[in-house]
C-alpha cells in the first residue's frame, strides 16, 4: 500500500485540495451532498498543522461573505454549500463577480441530480452563467481535488470568484488518491481602501460589468480549457460526444465496454462556463452532429448554440432526473445506431426513511397531531421533515419557510372570520438560526397568530451532527460563546414561550394547549414552544437518558394504530400472532410508545438491564 | 483484476462500513478502487446501496446487469437491487428464512454473539470464504486491524471470523 495514497470521498478530496492549496479561511453551512467538505478541511488542517480558520456559518450567505472579505485581504478562501444554499447566497455571489476578488476564492456548490436529498434539481453551472462566474465540473474525486488548485489559480489570475460544481456522484464517491504537501503561502493580510471598487455605487457598476465581460472573454480563449478529444479518430460519421462531470465518466466507461472508444470522438469539458470559443468553432466546422451529455441543464448545449447539437433541447437526453449510467448507455446506443438494449434497473424505491427509534421529534409530532386534530402543520428542512410519516407535516418548502408560511396561512384564514384553524409549525434548531429568525420577527410584528414549535435536538442531525450556535462549539471543536434560543425568541417580541421535553407527552400537550390559549386570546400573538430533547444518535445523549424495558402484553388487539400513528421502526406487526412486538435490536427504551396504544397494551418497566 | 460489487441494505445496517472495508482491501492489494455511497435522509432506516468497483474503472456507478458479486444485508431489497447482478454473478443474502450456499442468518448470528451491529462483517466473511470477492481472508484481516477503532477491533474481527468460519 502506498502510504501517500488514501481512499478519499469526493468531499474529502475537495477538503484536502483546499488544505494543499493554501486556503486560509473556509466557511460552510451543512447540506447533503456538500456536508463533508468543511469537516475534512478541519481534519486535514489538524493532521498537517495548516493554520486555517474553519467555520460552520449560520447560513450560506453569511459563509460566502466571510470568505469573500478574507479574499479581499489577499488570502485564499473557500466556501462550500449545497445547490439550494447557493440560492440563499445568491445576493453576495452575483455582486462579487462584478467587484472581483484578490486572494483566490473558490465557491464549491454541490448539485444533486436525482434529486437524492434536495428540494430541486437546479444546475449551479447555469447559476454560474447567470452570475458570470467561471465554473469547473469534475468527473471524479481525484479530478475534484485537482480542480481546487486550478480554480484558485484561475481566480487569482483574473481576480474573480470561481465555482467548483461537483454532483452527488462525485461528492459521495470514494477513490484512491495521492496526497500532496500543503502549500505554505505565508501571505500577510492587507486591505487597501478602494471605494470605487469595494463600495461600488451604481455609478461605477457599468465599468465593473465591462471589465467582468472582458475577463470572461479572455477566459473563453484560455488554451488550458480547450477540450481535446479523449478518444476517437473522427470515424463516427461526423458525430461527436461532448460530456462534462460524472456523466463524462459514465460515457467513457460505457464506450470502452462497448468497444467504441476508437470509433466515437469523445470530448470532456472541464470548464463548462465560459465555454472555450475555439472549441465551439471547431465543433461546428468538424461535425454533423454533437451529442451533449451534462447534468442537469443545458449549459454546454446553449453555448454551442447551433443546430448540430443533440441533447435536452432535441429530446435526445431526458430533461429531468439523474443521468444514470443506464440512461447514458441507452442514449449512446440510440445516437450511435447500435443494436441491443441497456439492461433496466430494478423497480421501486425500497423502504422509505423514518425517524430513528427513540427520536424526540416523533414524540413531539405525536403530541402536536393528537392535540390539534384539525390543525395545519407547516414544517421545514431536516430529519423532522419525516414527521410527514406521522401525518404531522403538511408543507416543507425551503430553509426557514415554515414560520413565514404559518404567518401566510394565518392572514389568509383570519380574513374569513374568527374561527381560524390552529397552525403549528415545526422547525429544527439549526434551521431556526439559518433563516427562521427573520421570519419570526416578521410574524410577530405583522400580528400573526400561530404556534412555533422549535424542535431543539442540540445539533444539525440530518447532515452529520454539525454544531449549532446554541451549542457554543466551533467547527474545530473549540469552545465559543453560546446563543440562547429562548432569549432570541423573547427579543423577537414573542410573549408566550414554553419549554418542555417532548418525551414527557403530558407536559408537551399541556404546553401546546397553553400556547393555543395565548394565540387565541384578545391580546395574543405568536406562541413559541421549545421542545428540547438531544438527538439520540449521539452516544452521550443515549447514555444520559433512562432506558425502559418495553413489552407488548396479550391485550394487543393487532389494530396497528401504534404502527400507523407512531411509526417507530421498533414496533413490528407479526402476522402469525396478529400482534405487535418490540424489535429489541432497534428499541432504545425511550418509553414514549406507551401513549400510542389505544388499549394500553404497551408497557414500560423500570430500567432495562 | 476487475470486479464490481454491490452492497445493499437499510440505513443503520453498516453498509457504509462494509463498503469501506472492501475498498480498503483493494488499496491493501495496490488496486485502484472507486465506490459510490448513499448519504442523507435515506440513511435514517431507508433503503441504501453502495457500489464498489475494483480495477481501472471511470464511473463510480455499476450499471444494471454488471455486478460480479452482491452482498444483500436486507432481503427486502432483492427486488430493487438484484437487477444490478450480471448473469452468473454471486449474491450473498442475509436471511433468517431460506438458507443455502449463498445465504445465512447474519442478523441472527450477530445477535447471538451479543453484537447486533456486525451482521455486515459476517456477510463479508461468508463471501470471502467462498472466494467470491477479489480479496482473501488475510487481506480483510489486515484492513480490519488497520481501520478499526481500538475499542471495536475485537468485535469486528469476531464478526468477520464468524462469517468466514460459518458452516452448517
Amino acid at each position: 500500500m502506498n502510504p501517500l495514497e488514501r481512499i478519499l470521498m469526493g468531499n474529502e478530496a475537495i477538503g484536502r485540495g483546499l488544505v494543499e492549496n493554501g486556503c486560509a479561511v473556509a466557511a460552510s453551512y451543512p447540506g447533503t451532498p456538500a456536508s463533508e467538505i468543511l469537516a475534512s478541511v478541519v481534519d486535514f488542517a489538524g493532521e498537517t498543522g495548516a493554520a486555517i480558520h474553519t467555520e460552520w456559518s449560520v447560513n450560506e450567505k453569511v459563509a460566502y461573505e466571510v470568505a469573500l472579505a478574507a479574499s479581499y485581504t489577499g488570502k485564499r478562501s473557500a466556501v462550500a454549500m449545497k445547490q439550494v444554499g447557493l440560492n440563499v447566497a445568491a445576493d453576495p455571489v452575483t455582486r462579487s463577480a462584478y467587484l472581483g476578488t484578490i486572494g483566490g476564492l473558490v465557491l464549491i456548490v454541490a448539485d444533486d441530480p436525482g434529486p437524492h436529498s434536495s428540494q430541486t434539481e437546479q444546475d449551479s453551472r447555469l447559476f454560474a452563467l447567470f452570475a458570470k462566474v467561471p465554473v469547473f465540473d469534475p468527473s471524479s474525486p481525484r479530478e475534484a481535488k485537482d480542480m481546487v488548485g486550478e480554480a484558485f489559480a484561475l481566480s487569482e489570475k483574473y481576480e474573480l470568484p470561481v465555482m467548483l460544481r461537483p454532483t452527488t456522484r462525485v461528492c459521495h464517491a470514494r477513490q484512491n488518491i495521492a496526497l500532496g504537501e500543503p502549500a505554505r503561502l505565508d501571505r500577510k493580510s492587507r486591505f487597501e481602501r478602494n471605494v470605487p471598487r469595494w463600495v461600488a455605487t451604481p455609478a461605477f457598476l457599468t465599468e465593473h460589468h465591462r471589465r467582468l465581460n472582458e475577463k470572461l472573454d479572455r477566459i473563453a480563449e484560455e488554451e488550458d480549457f480547450h477540450p481535446r478529444p479523449v478518444s476517437g479518430k473522427s470515424a463516427s460519421g461526423g458525430r461527436a460526444v461532448v460530456a462534462s462531470g460524472v456523466v463524462f465518466a459514465h460515457a467513457r466507461e460505457i464506450l470502452e465496454d462497448l468497444g467504441l472508444l476508437e470509433k466515437a470522438d469523445l470530448y470532456q469539458v472541464r470548464l463548462p462556463y465560459p465555454l472555450n470559443r475555439k472549441f465551439v468553432a471547431g465543433l461546428r466546422a468538424r461535425y454533423r452532429e454533437v451529442l451533449v451529455l451534462e447534468e442537469t441543464d443545458r449549459v454546454i448545449e446553449m453555448q454551442i448554440g447551433s443546430d448540430i447539437v443533440r441533447g435536452r433541447g432535441t429530446g435526445h437526453v431526458p430533461r429531468q432526473g439523474e443521468l444514470t449510467p443506464e440512461i447514458i448507455e441507452r442514449t449512446l446506443r440510440e445516437y450511435l445506431d447500435l443494436p441491443g438494449e441497456a439492461p433496466s434497473p430494478g423497480k421501486g424505491k425500497g423502504r422509505r426513511p423514518s425517524l430513528c427509534p427513540g427520536c424526540g421529534h416523533r414524540a413531539a409530532f405525536f403530541a402536536i397531531r393528537d392535540t390539534f386534530p384539525g390543525g395545519i402543520f407547516p414544517s421545514d428542512i431536516g430529519c423532522y421533515t419525516l414527521g410527514m410519516n406521522l401525518g404531522a407535516v403538511d408543507t416543507c418548502h425551503c430553509m426557514g419557510a415554515c414560520i413565514s408560511q404559518g404567518a401566510g396561512f394565518y392572514h389568509a384564514f383570519a380574513q374569513d372570520g374568527p374561527g381560524f384553524p390552529t397552525i403549528v409549525v415545526t422547525i429544527g434548531d439549526s434551521t431556526f438560526f439559518h433563516a427562521g429568525l427573520p421570519a419570526l420577527i416578521n410574524a410577530v410584528t405583522q400580528g400573526a397568530r400561530f404556534i412555533v414549535v422549535i424542535l431543539d435536538n442540540g445539533t444539525t442531525a440530518m447532515t452529520g451532527h454539525q454544531p449549532t450556535p446554541a451549542l457554543g462549539l466551533r467547527a474545530d471543536g473549540s469552545k465559543g460563546p453560546a446563543v440562547d434560543i429562548a432569549g432570541l425568541v423573547r427579543a423577537a417580541g414573542v410573549r408566550s414561550i414554553g419549554e418542555c421535553d417532548p418525551y414527557d407527552v403530558e407536559k408537551m400537550t399541556a404546553c401546546l394547549k397553553e400556547a393555543d390559549r395565548h394565540m387565541r386570546a384578545a391580546d395574543g400573538g405568536v406562541a413559541v414552544l421549545i421542545a428540547r430533547h438531544p438527538c439520540i444518535v449521539g452516544r452521550e445523549a443515549r447514555r444520559a437518558q433512562r432506558v425502559f424495558k418495553m413489552t407488548v402484553t396479550e391485550d394487543c388487539i393487532g389494530c396497528r394504530s401504534c404502527i400507523e400513528d407512531f411509526e417507530c421502526g421498533a414496533l413490528v406487526h407479526e402476522s402469525e400472532t396478529d400482534r405487535v412486538r418490540i424489535d429489541e435490536n432497534l428499541c432504545i427504551g425511550c418509553g414514549v410508545c406507551v401513549h400510542a396504544c389505544p388499549v394500553g397494551a404497551i408497557e414500560a418497566e423500570g430500567e432495562k438491564a | 483484476m476487475k470486479q464490481q460489487i454491490v452492497i445493499s441494505g437499510m440505513g443503520g445496517q453498516g453498509v457504509l462500513f462494509a463498503t469501506r472495508v472492501i475498498a480498503e482491501a483493494a488499496v491493501e492489494m495496490g488496486l485502484p478502487v472507486l465506490t459510490s455511497e448513499t448519504h442523507g435522509m435515506a440513511m435514517r432506516g431507508g433503503t441504501v446501496i453502495s457500489h464498489v468497483k475494483v480495477g481501472p474503472f471511470r464511473s463510480p456507478l455499476i450499471r444494471p446487469g454488471q455486478a460480479d458479486a452482491g452482498l444483500f444485508l436486507h432481503e427486502e431489497n432483492l427486488d430493487i437491487h438484484q437487477p444490478f447482478m450480471k448473469p452468473g454473478g454471486l449474491s450473498f443474502i442475509n436471511t433468517a428464512g431460506r438458507e443455502g450456499n449463498s445465504s445465512l442468518d447474519a442478523t441472527g448470528l450477530a445477535a447471538e454473539s451479543g453484537h447486533p451491529v456486525i451482521a455486515n462483517l459476517i456477510l463479508i466473511g461468508f463471501a470471502v470464504r467462498q472466494e467470491a470477492l477479489f480479496c482473501d481472508g488475510d487481506t480483510v484481516r489486515a484492513v480490519l486491524d488497520r481501520i478499526s477503532p481500538a475499542k471495536q477491533l475485537d468485535v469486528n474481527r469476531k464478526g468477520f471470523e464468524t462469517g468466514f468460519g460459518f458452516s452448517r
